[in-house]
């Protein structure tokens, strides 16, 4: 993949001074802009989301309606990058698994989830996950029974998804924080169960 | 027509690879791309769709040879030149210009 680090990061250190000295960038900037990004979108926003889902009917009923607006009720919003996209979040059920890809780049809720992993901008994921989801979700470790039904949602420009994925089984005990640990990454992309 | 970027659906790419404890970013450059791309597109030198559009028409073989944020350093640079704003000859290193 990546070749000679040392020879790009001369490049792009050319290209920021070239800008600053072009006025199309002020000195600093970049290193701003890294900082607000780190400390911006993490998988930890979508955990929350779908933990209030689980505890709250209201609630995954209007973040199946309208993401957007749902998201600002808990403090998040899409509109943290460079414009507000829609964001769809889409349900697993007992005979539904829903599945995430940006088949053309890598189109992703990155300004509330942070960067996405590597494997999902890779082409290997990209140009396979829509002709044989159930055989990259059994490599990942999600066996679906013959009867579900795999929905397998294309990211767009305009357009970015989101899985709630099933509340586990045994976890009506757990308050609503416990319930966002259980929550990782691949499970809001859809593959993992959680 | 589709181009290099369509891949729904194509065979022959190898194995899917999770990378465990994966970094956001695997070297500092890649965040001052990211970085720069952010405050270009803020500051209208070009927009998002021009951004994607320079990455899909980047040449085939450069394209499937290019990690991730090496295609976004060549768009960038692309789009610099095609807007006016710099020279290919400005842009590349070796070029005493800019200093």
């Amino acid at each position: 993949m990546s070749h000679d680090s040392s020879l790009i990061s001369a490049q792009v250190r050319h290209v920021e001074a070239l800008l600053e000295q072009r006025g199309l960038l002020d000195a600093g900037e970049i290193d701003t802009r890294i900082d607000e990004f780190l400390a911006g979108g993490t998988p930890a926003n979508g955990a929350r989301i779908v933990a209030r889902a689980w505890v709250d009917p209201g609630f995954a009923s209007r973040l199946l309606a309208d993401a957007n607006g749902a998201i600002r009720e808990i403090g998040l919003s899409m509109a943290g990058g460079l414009q507000e996209q829609r964001l769809k979040v889409v349900a697993n059920t007992d005979g539904e698994h829903n599945v995430v890809v940006c088949t053309l780049c890598s189109c992703y809720p990155i300004a509330l989830l942070g960067p996405s992993p590597g494997w999902y901008k890779s082409e290997a994921y990209r140009s396979r996950v829509v002709r044989d989801p159930r055989g990259v979700l059994r490599e990942f470790g999600v066996e679906l029974p013959a009867g579900t039904q795999v929905s397998v949602w294309d990211a767009s420009a305009e357009s970015r998804y989101l899985v709630l994925p099933r509340r586990p089984e045994g976890t009506e005990g757990l308050a609503e924080d416990e319930l966002a640990a259980l929550v990782t990454r691949k499970g809001l992309i859809g593959t993992a169960a959680v | 027509m589709s181009r290099i970027n369509d891949v729904g659906g194509m065979a022959g790419f190898p194995a899917i690879v999770e990378e465990a404890d994966e970094p956001r970013f695997h070297a500092d450059w890649e965040a001052h791309v990211f970085a720069l791309n952010g405050a270009l597109i803020k500051r209208g030198v070009y927009n998002l769709d021009e951004f994607r559009d320079a990455q899909e028409r980047l040449p085939v073989e450069q394209y499937l040879a290019a990690s991730y944020y090496e295609r976004w350093f060549a768009a960038i640079t692309t789009l610099l030149a095609e807007k006016g704003v710099a020279s290919a000859d400005d842009l590349a290193v070796g070029d005493d210009s800019a200093h």
